[in-house]
C-alpha cells in the first residue's frame, strides 16, 4: 500500500544533509523503486549537485544500497535524485526557475531542515526553526496556486510539549491543554532586534576593551594584526553567546527546556497560521538515535545529543549527571521515524492538519535509571582506554538534583579558572608551562560537563508522556508485509539489546575513541608516537627553510642580559653595585613594556647604548658570545640548526638582538636578520636609535615570507622555531611551527593546535651565575684592556 | 727522605681505603686476602732554589746544544712556546714553572738585544686559554709586557694563514706547523712534565701543529699500539711524534726546556688525600670527616667550583734544557724516581677512583667522555711493561659521570655523545665514519678559533685514548655513575663497589684478584 501510494511520485525533501534527512533519502531510494526525490539543499560554492554528492550520497548510509545496486548505483541515483538549490532561511526558499519547476511537480514535501542544536543562538533558531516551515508553506502555496496543493509533512519535535507532566497528545498545540500561545511574529521581531542589540553592545568601548584585554591575555604580545583578529573573533563569539543566553532565557520563561523546543513550537503555530489551504501533517519525533535495523543496525550520522554525554561519562569525566531515575528518557531509532514519515506521506493529508508522534515513551518506555545502568554495565565490560592504554573506570551516578550538580561543576570550573589565571601570570617555561596547559584542558573538560548538564539536564527530567495512538493507527493501516518492512511501532525495540548491541558500539566507533585492550590496526611493530611523527615531518628532506628565533629558543638569555654583561664588563666594583640596583629597580617596568609590545621595548631599551664605543662593543661581543650566550645555549637547539643545514634546508635567524651581539653566531646560519643601530653623527659611537623597526611580532612573519619569496622557497615547507606568543604571527605563517620551551600562553596554543613542542635543556656543565655580569677585566688592563688579546680572527 | 711507592696486601685488619669519586671521595673496603692497594712514592724534595736551577740549565744545556745566550743575537726572531692549560694537574700555585722559566729566557733575550719575541701557547687542538688562565701561567710581568702589543699568541691549528707545511716524514706524515714557529730563528719550548707521556718531541708535534699533522699520531691504530702511552719507547703515538719532531728540528733550531714537579698535589689541610690510610692521624680523620660532611651539603655545581679552585702546592724537582731528546731522557729519569712503583704480576680486576679534574677539564666539568678518557686512557696506561689488569680482566671506575657537558668548552663532545655513541662505541668504526665530519665541521672550527672550544675532532681523540683498554680488557664497570650516561658508552653501571665486584665475577670468575690503583697522586706502575 505504502509502495503503491508513493510509487511514481516525486517527493521533495529539505534537510537532506541532516541525520533524519539522509536516512529518509536512502530509504526512499532503496525501498520505493518508482519514487523520485528532489533534494532542496543550500548549494554552497560548488552547487547543489556537488553538495548532494558529497554531503548526502557519500555517507555510509548508502553503502547498503551501493552494494545492492552495484554498478547501477550511479545511474539510479542520477535518475531518481534531483538536486535543487534552495535555502529555507530565505523567503521563496531562494529557488531559481528550474527549482521552482521541480518543486511544482512534487506531490509531497517533507520539511526536515532544522537547526537541531539545543544551544543555537536565538535568532538562528528563529530563522530556521520558527520561520522555516511557514516559508516552505508559502512557497508551495505560490507554486501551486490554483492547482492541487501538495502534502506538506513537517518534522517537528515531541518536546514542543514543553516541561509538562503527564500525557502529551498527538494534536496541534492549539488543541492541547496547557500549551503556551505566544504571538510568534512578535517573537521574530524581538529575536532580530536582540541580535542587533547584541551586536551594538559588543561594539561598546568598554566591551571592546575587555575583549581586547582577553585577546592579549591569551596571545600575549603577538602584535596588533593578530590581536585585532583575535579580538574580532572573541567579539563574534561574545555576541553569539549572548544570543544563546537570550534564547535559553526566553525558552525557559515560556516553559520550554531550550531554544530548540521553543522555536519548533512557535514554528508549528506559524505554519498552521499561514498555510491557508495547504494540507499539512506534523510528525513529532522525540530524541532520534541510531538505527535499529535500516539501513543497517547502529547507523548514525553526526555526534548526536546523547553521544557526547555518553562518551564523556565513559571517559570518567562526568562524575555525576542529574535526572529522575524512574523518569522516561524518550529515545526513538531513526529508521522508525523514517517509516512514520513515509507512512504519513503515503496516507496523504487529512481534512485538517494532524499530528503524529514518533516516540517510545508511551508504548515502550525506557527509564532513565535503566539506561544509565545499561550504559554503565556496557562500559564496565568494554571500558575506554586512557592515554596509557589502561581501562577507565566509569563512575557510579547517584542521580542528584540538577542544581547540586550544576553548583559543583560551577565551583570546579571557577577553581580551575583561578588556577589557570595564576599559572598564566607566572613566568613559566617548558615542562612547567605544560602544567598550565593541562590545567586549561581540565577546565575545558569541566566547562563541557557543565554545558551538558545545563543543556540536556531537562531531557533527563522530562515527565511528559508522548502518546502514539495515531502512529499505531498508521501502522495498522499497512498490510502486514509492509508493516514489518516499514516498522514504526516502538514496541519492537528491546532496549537492553538495542543499547548493548547496536547503540553503544555505534557511539563508540563513531566517536573514534579507543577501547581498552583493543589493538591498533594496520601496523606491525611499534608505531612511531605522535611526537616522533611530528619530528620526522619537521626534519623531512622536503622542508626548504628553517627559521629560528634566538632568545630562549636557542639561548637562555635576553637583550637585558647581554646589555648588562657588556655594560658591567669594565666597571669597578662600586659601579657594578649601583648598576645592579638601578637595573633591578627598573625591572618591573621593563617587564611590563616587553609584555605590551616587544618592538617598543627594544627601541626603548636600546637607547641605553647611546654613545657606546662601537669598536669596543664589537670586541667585547666575542667574549660575550662565549661567556654568556654560548654558555647558556641549548645544545640540542644548535644541533637542530645544523641538522637542517645538513638536510639542505636554508636556515635563517630572525632576532631582535643587535648585530654586533649576534656576530659570533652568523656562521651557524645561512642568513641572519637582526636589529641594527645607527652610528652617532660623530661616528665611532652608537646613537641609541635603530636603523629600522626591530624584527618582532608580525614583522617577523613578513620577513620570513619575503625571505622565502626571494629565495624561491615555499612557506608551507617552512619550519619555524620560537618560544613565545610574540612570535605567533611567524609560527602561524610557517607550514611547520615548533614551540621551543614555550612560555605558558604559547604552550596552551601549541597544545590546542597540535604543534610540535621541543624541550631543549641547557647543558648541565655550565656554572650558573646569579647576575649576567662580564668577568671583571683586571684594573691593570685599564679601560681599554686587551681582552681580545689572543683572538685570532678579529672581525 | 721520601718513602718509595708501596703495594699493600689487603687483609682483615686493613682499614677502608680512600677512593676518589669525581668532586668527592669515599672510604671503601676491599675484599681481604685477594686485594692489593698500590700507593705512590711520597713527594720528592723540591729544588732548593728553582730560579738558580733554571739559570744553570739554560747556561749548561744537555745534548748537542749551545747555552741559550749563545743562541741569541740581535735582530733574530725568537719564539717561546709553552705548555697550555692542560698542565699541570691540578693547576699549580704561583709562580708557575712556565713563569719562572720564561722570565729567565726573556732576561737573557733582552740582554742579547733580541726584540722580536713572541710567546705562543702550544694549544694543539685544545681550547684557547682565557686571559686569567694565561696570566696565572705566565705571571703578571710577562702577561702585561706581551699581551697588550699582541706578542702573546695562542696556537691556531685552523688558521690557513698561520700554518705552513714544512715537509713529510719518511713515513709519509705531513708536518704542518705554526708559521711563526717555522719562520723563527729559534724556538724555545717551555714545558711542564707531569707524566712521562708529555714532553720530548710530543710537545711540539702536538702543541704547535695542525690537525693534518696531529692525525698521524692521534688515531686508533697508534693508540692500540702504544704499550703504554707513558713509555715513549713502546708507543706508536710517540714514534710518530718523534719522527715529526725530528723533522721540525731540521727546519728550526729548537731549544727545549723541560721541568718536572713532585707529586705533592693537595694543600696541607687536605694532606690525608695522599697519605696511606692506616697512617692517618687525628687531624687527617677530622679533615676527612669534616670535608665529606661539608661536601655532602653542597650541590654538584658548588662542589665543582670548590674543587676547581684548588691550586696544588707541587714544586719543581728538576729543570733541564738543550737538545730535545737528551733533555727528555733526563726528565724521564727524574719522573721515574718520583712516580714508579714496582708491582708483582697482574690482577683480574683493577679499580681506579677518578678525581674531579683531568687535562681537558681545567675550570670546566669532567663530562662522560672525559671520564672514559681519564679511566681507560690515562689511568689504565699508567704502566711500564704490562697493564695492572690481565688481558680480558675488568676495569672498575668510580665517578658520578653526570650527563653534563660544558657548552662552551666541549660543544662537539655533546654532539658526539648524543649522536655518535648512540650508534656505535667501536673506535675503529667511529674513526672511519665520523672523524672527517667532526674534524672539518665549520661551526666547530669557528668555535675553536673564536670561542673557547676544543677542536671538533677532540671528543673522538678522547675515545681513541681508551682504544687500547677497550681492546685489551673484558669490560668496564662504573660505580655510582649516571646510568644512562654509563650505558651510552657501552659500560655497566653499578651502585656500589661491592656490586661492581660481584658483576666483575661474571667476566673473570669467582673471587678474582683485585688491584686498587691509589691515584692521584700520579704514579707509574712497573708491572713485572
Amino acid at each position: 500500500m505504502l509502495r503503491e501510494a508513493l510509487g511514481g511520485r516525486r517527493i521533495a525533501i529539505t534537510g537532506a544533509t541532516g541525520f533524519l534527512g539522509t536516512a529518509l533519502v536512502e530509504r526512499a531510494l532503496r525501498c520505493l523503486p518508482g519514487t523520485e526525490v528532489a533534494l532542496i539543499v543550500r548549494p554552497g560554492r560548488r552547487g547543489a549537485k556537488d553538495r548532494v554528492e558529497r554531503d548526502v550520497l557519500r555517507n555510509d548510509c548508502f553503502s547498503r544500497l551501493r552494494r545492492e545496486l552495484g554498478p547501477a548505483f550511479d545511474g539510479t541515483v542520477s535518475r531518481r535524485i534531483i538536486p535543487v538549490a534552495g535555502d529555507v532561511t530565505q523567503d521563496g526558499l531562494g529557488l531559481d526557475e528550474e527549482g521552482r519547476e521541480v518543486l511544482a511537480g512534487c506531490t509531497t514535501v517533507v520539511h526536515s531542515a532544522a537547526t537541531v542544536s539545543f544551544d543555537s543562538p536565538l535568532d538562528a533558531a528563529v530563522e530556521v526553526n520558527l520561520l522555516g516551515p511557514s516559508r516552505v508553506a508559502r512557497a508551495l502555496n505560490d507554486l501551486h496556486a490554483g492547482r492541487t496543493k501538495p502534502h506538506l509533512v513537517a518534522v517537528s519535535t515531541a518536546y514542543v510539549a514543553g516541561s509538562r507532566r503527564g500525557p502529551a497528545p498527538e494534536a496541534p498545540l492549539a488543541e492541547t491543554p496547557f500549551s503556551t500561545r505566544v504571538p510568534w511574529r512578535a517573537e521574530v521581531e524581538a529575536a532580530r532586534r536582540a541580535r542587533s542589540d547584541a551586536e551594538a553592545a559588543s561594539r561598546s568601548p568598554e566591551r571592546l576593551a575587555a575583549l581586547r584585554a582577553r585577546a592579549r591575555a591569551e596571545l600575549g604580545a603577538a602584535g596588533s594584526p593578530l590581536l585585532a583578529e583575535k579580538t574580532e573573533k572573541l567579539r563574534q563569539e561574545w555576541t553569539d553567546d549572548r544570543m544563546v543566553e537570550l534564547g535559553k532565557a526566553r525558552a525557559h520563561a515560556l516553559g520550554w527546556p531550550d531554544a530548540y523546543a521553543y522555536s519548533k513550537a512557535l514554528g508549528e503555530w506559524a505554519l498552521l497560521e499561514v498555510r491557508e489551504d495547504l494540507p499539512v501533517t506534523l510528525v513529532r519525533p522525540s530524541i532520534i538515535e541510531a538505527a535499529l535495523a535500516e539501513p543497517h543496525p547502529g547507523w548514525i550520522r553526526g555526534f548526536r545529543m546523547a553521544d557526547p554525554v555518553i562518551i564523556s561519562y565513559a571517559k570518567g569525566l562526568l562524575k555525576e549527571f542529574p535526572g529522575i531515575p524512574e523518569g522516561v528518557i524518550d529515545v526513538i531509532p531513526v529508521d522508525l521515524v523514517v517509516a512514520a514519515i513515509l507512512a504519513v506521506a503515503a496516507r496523504g493529508p487529512l481534512e485538517a492538519p494532524d499530528v503524529v508522534h514518533a516516540a517510545s515513551g508511551a508504548r515502550n518506555p525506557l527509564r532513565y535509571g535503566e539506561l544509565v545502568g545499561l550504559v554503565r554495565d556496557w562500559f564496565s565490560e568494554h571500558p575506554l582506554a586512557d592515554d596509557k592504554g589502561q581501562p577507565i573506570e566509569v563512575p557510579e551516578w547517584s542521580f542528584p538534583g540538577r542544581r547540586r550538580v550544576q553548583r559543583q561543576l560551577r565551583q570546579a570550573t571557577r577553581l580551575l579558572e583561578g588556577a589557570e589565571r595564576a599559572l598564566h601570570a607566572l613566568p613559566l617555561r617548558g615542562d612547567r608551562a605544560e602544567v598550565a596547559a593541562r590545567v586549561e584542558e581540565r577546565r575545558d573538560e569541566a566547562e563541557r560537563a557543565l554545558g551538558y548538564v545545563e543543556l540536556y539536564g531537562a531531557y533527563t527530567e522530562t515527565e511528559a508522556v508522548f502518546t502514539v495512538d495515531r502512529l499505531l493507527g498508521l501502522a495498522a493501516q499497512l498490510p502486514s508485509d509492509e508493516r514489518e518492512e516499514f516498522c514504526m511501532d516502538p514496541a519492537v525495540v528491546n532496549w537492553p539489546q538495542f543499547c548493548n548491541e547496536i547503540y553503544l558500539p555505534a557511539v563508540v566507533s563513531h566517536a573514534r575513541v579507543r577501547l581498552a585492550g583493543a589493538r591498533r590496526t594496520g601496523t606491525a611493530g611499534p608505531t612511531p608516537s605522535r611526537r616522533e611523527r611530528a619530528l620526522q615531518a619537521v626534519l623531512s628532506p622536503d622542508r626548504q627553510l628553517a627559521v629560528f628565533d634566538l632568545e630562549n629558543t636557542l639561548v637562555a638569555t635576553n637583550v637585558v642580559d647581554s646589555y648588562a654583561w657588556l655594560a658591567t664588563r669594565r666597571m669597578e666594583l662600586g659601579e657594578r653595585a649601583r648598576f645592579t640596583a638601578r637595573t633591578l629597580l627598573e625591572a618591573p617596568r621593563m617587564l611590563a613594556l616587553d609584555m605590551a609590545d616587544r618592538g617598543d621595548f627594544l627601541r626603548w631599551f636600546y637607547r641605553r647604548y647611546e654613545d657606546a664605543d662601537l669598536e669596543r662593543l664589537r670586541r667585547d661581543s666575542w667574549e660575550l658570545a662565549s661567556n654568556l650566550l654560548l654558555a647558556k645555549s641549548f645544545p640540542a637547539g644548535v644541533r637542530r640548526v645544523r641538522r637542517h643545514r645538513e638536510l639542505g634546508h636554508r636556515t635563517l635567524l630572525i632576532t631582535g638582538a643587535l648585530d654586533f651581539v649576534i656576530e659570533p653566531f652568523r656562521p651557524l646560519f645561512d642568513d641572519v636578520v637582526c636589529a641594527r643601530m645607527r652610528p652617532s653623527a660623530r661616528g665611532g659611537e652608537l646613537s641609541g636609535e635603530l636603523e629600522e623597526a626591530p624584527p618582532t611580532g608580525e614583522a617577523r612573519a613578513l620577513i620570513m615570507a619575503q625571505y622565502a619569496a626571494a629565495h624561491g622557497l615555499s612557506l608551507s615547507e617552512c619550519v619555524a622555531y620560537a618560544d613565545s606568543t610574540s612570535d605567533l604571527p611567524m609560527l602561524e605563517a610557517a607550514g611547520f611551527p615548533v614551540a621551543v620551551n614555550p612560555e605558558t600562553k604559547l604552550a596552551a596554543i601549541a597544545r590546542k593546535r597540535g604543534w610540535h613542542v621541543e624541550h631543549w635543556p641547557r647543558a648541565g656543565g655550565y656554572r650558573r651565575a646569579l647576575l649576567p655580569f662580564g668577568p671583571e677585566v683586571s684594573p691593570k688592563q685599564g679601560r681599554d684592556g686587551l681582552t681580545d688579546m689572543g683572538r685570532r680572527d678579529l672581525p | 727522605m721520601p718513602r718509595p711507592g708501596f703495594v699493600l696486601e689487603v687483609d682483615r685488619s686493613t682499614p677502608p681505603v680512600l677512593m676518589w669519586h669525581g668532586e668527592g671521595y669515599r672510604l671503601e673496603r676491599l675484599p681481604a686476602q685477594r686485594s692489593r692497594v698500590v700507593y705512590a712514592p711520597e713527594p720528592m724534595a723540591p729544588l732548593a732554589d728553582p730560579d738558580a736551577a733554571v739559570q744553570r740549565a739554560l747556561l749548561s744545556p744537555l745534548g748537542d746544544s749551545s747555552p741559550l745566550p749563545d743562541l741569541l743575537f740581535p735582530g733574530m726572531r725568537l719564539t717561546i712556546a709553552f705548555d697550555d692549560l692542560s698542565l699541570p694537574l691540578p693547576p699549580m700555585r704561583r709562580p708557575d714553572n712556565r713563569q719562572r722559566v720564561i722570565e729567565a729566557v726573556l732576561e737573557m733575550a733582552a740582554a742579547a738585544g733580541v726584540d722580536d719575541v713572541v710567546l705562543i701557547a702550544a694549544l694543539g687542538l685544545h681550547r684557547r686559554m682565557t686571559d686569567a688562565e694565561l696570566r696565572h701561567a705566565l705571571g703578571d710581568r710577562v702577561f702585561d709586557a706581551f699581551a697588550p702589543n699582541g706578542c702573546l699568541l695562542q696556537h691556531d691549528a685552523e688558521d690557513p694563514e698561520g700554518l705552513v707545511e714544512i715537509g713529510r716524514t719518511d713515513h709519509g706524515e705531513d708536518v704542518e706547523v705554526n708559521r711563526r714557529v717555522a719562520e723563527s730563528d729559534l724556538l724555545v719550548y717551555v714545558n711542564i712534565n707531569l707524566v712521562t707521556m708529555d714532553g720530548g718531541h710530543k710537545s711540539t708535534s702536538t702543541g704547535l701543529m695542525s690537525y693534518k699533522s696531529v692525525r698521524h699520531h692521534h688515531n686508533v691504530r697508534t693508540l692500540q699500539h702504544s704499550r703504554s702511552l707513558m713509555d715513549h719507547t713502546r708507543s706508536e703515538l710517540h714514534s710518530s711524534a718523534w719522527r715529526i719532531g725530528r723533522l721540525l728540528n731540521q727546519h728550526v733550531k729548537v731549544f727545549q726546556i723541560e721541568t718536572t714537579l713532585n707529586n705533592d698535589a693537595f694543600p696541607s689541610n687536605m694532606a690525608f688525600l695522599q697519605k696511606r690510610e692506616w697512617e692517618w692521624g687525628v687531624r687527617d680523620r677530622a679533615a676527612y670527616l669534616a670535608s665529606s660532611q661539608a661536601l655532602s651539603l653542597l650541590g654538584p655545581s658548588a662542589r665543582r667550583n670548590l674543587f676547581h679552585s684548588i691550586k696544588a702546592p707541587h714544586q719543581m724537582t728538576s729543570v733541564q734544557a738543550g737538545e730535545v731528546e737528551a733533555v727528555h731522557a733526563a726528565t724521564l729519569a727524574t719522573l721515574h724516581r718520583q712516580q714508579v712503583v714496582d708491582v708483582e704480576g697482574q690482577s683480574d680486576v683493577v679499580i681506579f677512583g677518578l678525581p674531579h679534574v683531568g687535562p681537558y677539564n681545567v675550570n670546566s666539568i669532567m663530562n662522560p667522555l672525559l671520564v672514559m678518557c681519564m679511566g681507560l686512557g690515562y689511568w689504565f696506561n699508567m704502566y711500564i711493561g704490562k697493564p695492572l689488569v690481565r688481558p680480558g680482566g675488568v676495569v672498575i671506575l668510580s665517578h658520578p659521570t653526570p650527563w653534563a657537558f660544558h657548552p662552551v668548552h666541549h660543544p662537539s663532545y655533546i654532539d658526539f655523545f648524543e649522536e655518535v655513541l648512540a650508534t656505535t662505541t667501536d673506535p675503529a668504526e667511529i674513526e672511519k665514519t665520523y672523524e672527517e665530519r667532526f674534524a672539518t665541521d665549520e661551526w666547530y672550527r669557528h668555535l675553536y678559533r673564536t670561542s673557547y672550544a676544543y677542536h671538533g675532532v677532540h671528543p673522538l681523540y678522547m675515545w681513541y685514548w681508551g682504544a687500547h683498554a677497550l681492546e685489551y680488557t673484558g669490560g668496564t664497570i662504573v660505580v655510582g655513575g649516571d646510568r644512562r650516561a654509563v650505558r651510552r658508552m657501552g659500560f655497566k653501571p653499578a651502585s656500589t663497589l661491592a656490586d661492581a665486584l660481584e658483576m666483575a665475577e661474571d667476566q673473570v670468575g669467582r673471587d678474582p684478584s683485585v688491584t686498587y690503583f691509589h691515584c692521584p697522586p700520579v704514579m707509574l706502575a712497573n708491572v713485572h
